[in-house]
Parts: C-alpha cells; structure tokens; sequence
C-alpha cells in the first residue's frame, strides 16, 4: 500500500508538470514579482529596487484609496444581488418547469453562447441602446414618460452595474442549474405530500439544496467585478472607479510599484472574501 | 401529464425576457453595422449599406485589423491544443489522489479567482525584469493559459468524478497495458468532453483581453485592437467589425457543437453490442 502511494505520487506530480509548470511562471512567480516590486521605489522614467513601505503609506493615507474600494465593493453587492435573482430564477425555470432533457440542454446552451464571444463587442453593444439619442431614450420620449433625454443612462455607474449584469449573469445561472439538476426529485415529491405548497417546497426544500450553486456562483461574480477594470473605464466613460481602475491607471502611467502596491492589497481583499464564502462550501464535491 | 402551471408562464416570460436581454444589444449593432453611409452610432437608420465592411476591408487607418485577427487566431489554436492535452494530464493525476493534490487543486482555484490585471501586470514585471521581451506568443500565450486551464481542468474533474471505472478494470482484465487502456478505452469515452474543453481553450483566449493587455507586445490581438478602436473610433465600423468578429465565435462555437453532436450520436448508434452474442 505504502509502495503503491508513492507509485501514484510520483506518476501524479509527472502528470501534472506541464500544469505545474504553467502555473509556476505564469500564475505564482508574477504574484511574487509583484510583491516584491510593490516595495521599490519610482522616478519618472524608472523603477529602482529598494526596501520602502512608501507605495504602501501613500495606499493608506490617500482619501481616494477609501473611496475607490467602497467604489468597488458596491459594483460586487449590487452586481451580486441581481445576477443572484436572475440567475436563480433562470435555473429554477430551467431546471424544474422545462420538462424534457432535450430542452434543457437547448435552452441552456442557448443561455451559454454569449458567453463565448467577446467581452468588449457585448459592452459597446449597449451604445446604441443607452446614448443619448438611443434607443431607451427616444423610447420613453415617445411614450411621453421624460421630456427630455435621461443623461445617466450611459457613462454612468447604471451603465456600469447594467453591463457587469450583462456580463456575469451566465457565471450564477451555469452552477445553481448544475446543483439544481441533482436535486432528487423525490424530495420534492415528499415534501409535496407533506402538504407544503410550491413557495414552501422551493423555499424550504430548493433553496437550502441549492446553496454550493448559490456559492460558487457568488465567488465567480464577485471576484470577476473586483477585478475588473475594462468594464468600469468603458461603461462609465471614465467618470468612474474601482480598484481596478486605480491600478491600470498607475501602469499606463508607468508607476508599477504604486501599481503594485495596490495589487496586493486587492489581492489580499479578494483572497479574504473567497476564504469566507469557501467556509460555506466544498468545491470539490459539486463538481 | 399534469398541466402547466401558471407559475410555468409566468417564469417562461421572465426567460424569454432575459434571452431578449443577453442578445438584443448584440442583435441591435448587427443590425447598425449596415447603417448607410452618412449615418452614425444609433437609429435612426440611414439606408442600407455594406459600407463598413468595406470601409473594414480597405482602409487601415486604426492599425492593422487582419493582422490581429491571424494573432488571435494562431494564438487560439496553440493556447486550446495546451490547454486540452495539460487538461487531461491534469484530470488524470487528479484520480490518483497523490500527494499535494490539495494544494494544487486550491492553486488551481486560485488562477481561477485572480484578477485578470494582476496576471497582467505579473506577468509584464516578471518578463521586463529579467530582461526578456513580452511577445503574444510567449508571456501572451502563458497569461491567458492561466484562464484557460482552470476551466478545462474543471470540466475534466467533473468528468472523471462521473466515470466508470469498470470499464478500466475491464480492459485490463482482457490483458490490455495501461497505454492501450487509456488510448482505447479512457480517451474515446472522454472524447466529447474534449471538444468542450477544446471549444473553452479557443473562445477563452480569442476573446480574452485584461490578461493579454500588457503582455502581448507590440503586435496586438484583436480584441485589444478593437479595446484600442473604442477610444478613437467614432463610426459605425467599430459595429461592422464587432458584428464580422461575433459570427466568426459564432461559427466557431457551431462548429464544436455540431462535432459533439455528431460524435455523440454515433457513439449512440455504434454503441454497445451487449446481448448480442457473437462469441
């Protein structure tokens, strides 16, 4: 048996070199690079090795920083509130009220295929729809609803939340289906001959059940909307900012240590969050 | 069959609401990208016309579009070949239960979860600072493989965790080598979860753009070059190429699927020949 793990060990890490490999350069060392480069110091043109808490000092004393994480922690809860909603309900359409397997798998797929065309075509998509001369506005003019162009529609933090909406719905909709689909369904069956109505059974019986889908999806949406920073530059026009934000501004202005610094400290604030949600599930068990 | 409920409407509503919502915007600039040729980024219409795509096809003022689009092309290819191959490495060693299997699966999670910007800047630092030049192909290449393989690991665990061991045992029973076990019975099972993984690797990275953004060098992928037209470009092309990209995921996307279709309904038509007792 001892012989036989150690057989496995070493036939499993030589499988896994390529990933590991992968992994090494391109995932563990440049956190590291990052690290370290968040203590140098910069000038105009360069960035010179050193051992200074500065980037960090400033991080911390500067109002903007404060402003910024709320900035984007609201993008995370409001985001997370509604592609919870949507996503749910979809699944729930899907995974109990749409009756032959055919079906579900069209309609799921039919769900999933934006998700594998562009990012950036789906945002600008939304032009036309938001502008001032655009489709919602001359919509509600013409039903006499505002008397003149609604300016927040597009560059704002509406448009913002709309895209990530947009976006990430798919991230909730793909694992809450996954769980739902291994409900027993005589489960539900029990329950509905205890005599609990279809708000108990789904409340009572559908939800608790769901929860690991709940779960994994809050940790993909919420940490793609930390991490974001494309979505808020094109969708507020540049009127807005999140963490993300902070940071790519700081690269286009060659600051990599101040970049750097901030960083790590959404790194550490992402880990942090999905450390608490992971206390609430086993990943490795829903897959 | 009982009847539909009223619930049953009321929910099949709110999904269609929400399919009008994922692809009207889409829909919508599809149809502005034929806008005439004096007419700007919203309705109304002002005549139809071809005219951007022309407009696509001849001038390059903004950079060099077909370029971008080989680019990202090739580096698709190569990034969904890795990420199949290191994929079902990956799932395989993740049977085995071998030591330290925790700490990657969490490293795993980990790429996963990462904010795209910091694969970026990562991955620039690194490159700069050992004095290498970033490339598409080289820290390109490996920054958006660090997308694509969670999600193609993933999908391989999730299909090892439903495999049926009996047939391993099986094969090896009637005297087959590890080899001919994986290569003739292992793989074709696997074979349509392939096409999946496949279709994740080529889209991901044909479409991925925060962790390619510092690192692609100076020949660019076509989304940045599309992320780089958002800021100057103020015509109804940005549409036509937006629109001219899209069907292009498209077709890809009909193309695996068709491939995993078909491979589905042979297998189900090839299938079993239990009972049939020819011996």
């Amino acid at each position: 048996m001892q012989k036989l793990r150690e057989n496995n060990t070493l036939s499993g890490w030589l499988l896994v070199s390529p990933l590991v490999t992968v992994f090494l350069v391109f995932l563990v060392l440049p956190i590291v690079v990052i690290c370290i480069v968040s203590f140098w110091r910069a000038t105009e043109f360069s960035i010179i090795p050193d051992f200074s808490w500065e980037n960090y000092e400033f991080l911390f004393g500067s109002n903007v920083t404060y402003r910024v994480f709320f900035n984007t922690f609201k993008y995370a809860l409001i985001t997370w509130a509604f592609t919870l909603a949507i996503g749910f309900t979809v699944a729930y359409f899907l995974a109990f009220h749409v009756r032959t397997l055919t079906w579900q798998v069209a309609l799921f797929l039919l769900c999933t295929i934006p998700f594998w065309t562009s990012n950036i075509i789906r945002m600008i998509s939304w032009i036309p729809f938001l502008g001032r001369n655009g489709i919602a506005n001359s919509t509600l003019l013409s039903w006499g609803v505002i008397d003149e162009p609604v300016e927040w529609l597009l560059f704002s933090d509406f448009a913002v939340i709309l895209a990530f909406i947009h976006l990430y719905t798919l991230f909730m909709v793909v694992p809450i289906f996954n769980t739902m689909m291994r409900i027993d369904k005589s489960l539900i069956e029990a329950a509905r001959d205890a005599g609990a109505n279809g708000a108990q059974i789904l409340w009572n019986v559908i939800v608790p059940l769901t929860k690991p889908g709940i779960m994994i999806g809050t940790i993909f949406v919420v940490t793609l909307v930390m991490g974001d920073f494309v979505t808020v530059r094109l969708m507020s026009g540049s009127q807005s900012a999140n963490v993300g934000r902070l940071i790519s501004n700081d690269i286009a202005l060659l600051q990599y240590p101040s970049a750097s610094a901030t960083a790590v400290v959404l790194l550490c604030t992402v880990l942090i969050v999905i450390g608490i949600m992971l206390r609430f599930v086993d990943i490795r068990k829903e897959l | 069959m009982e009847p539909r409920s009223r619930s049953f409407y009321l929910l099949a509503g709110f999904f269609a609401l929400f399919l009008l919502f994922l692809y009207a915007p889409t829909i919508t600039i599809a149809i502005l990208s034929f806008q005439g040729e004096g007419g700007g980024l919203t309705f109304p219409m002002r005549g139809v016309s071809t005219y951007w795509f022309r407009d696509l096809f001849e001038q390059q003022a903004v950079g060099d579009i077909w370029g971008s689009f080989r680019r990202s092309i090739v580096l698709g290819l190569m990034v969904m070949v890795t990420t199949v191959v290191v994929s079902v490495m990956g799932g395989l060693a993740f049977r085995k239960r071998f030591k330290g299997a925790t700490v990657l699966f969490y490293l795993i999670i980990t790429a996963l979860v990462i904010p795209s910007i910091l694969v970026s800047l990562g991955v620039g630092l690194l490159f700069s600072q050992s004095g290498l030049n970033v490339h598409w192909s080289t820290s390109g290449f490996g920054a958006q493989l660090t997308w694509t393989l969670p999600f193609g690991l993933l999908i391989m665990f999730a299909v090892f965790n439903r495999f049926d061991k009996s047939y391993e045992e099986a094969a090896r029973d009637l005297g087959a080598s590890p080899w001919q076990t994986l290569r003739h019975v292992v793989l074709p099972i696997i074979a349509p979860s392939l096409i999946g993984v496949a279709l994740f690797g080529f889209t991901l990275s044909y479409d991925e753009f925060a962790r390619t953004l510092m690192v692609s060098g100076s020949y660019n992928t076509l989304p940045l070059e599309i992320y780089g037209m958002t800021t100057n470009v103020t015509s109804p092309v940005l549409y036509a190429l937006g629109t001219l990209t899209t069907v292009f995921s498209l077709a890809i996307i009909g193309v695996f699927l068709s491939i995993a279709l078909l491979s589905n309904r042979r297998k189900s038509r090839a299938g079993s020949d239990a009972g049939k007792g020819l011996v």
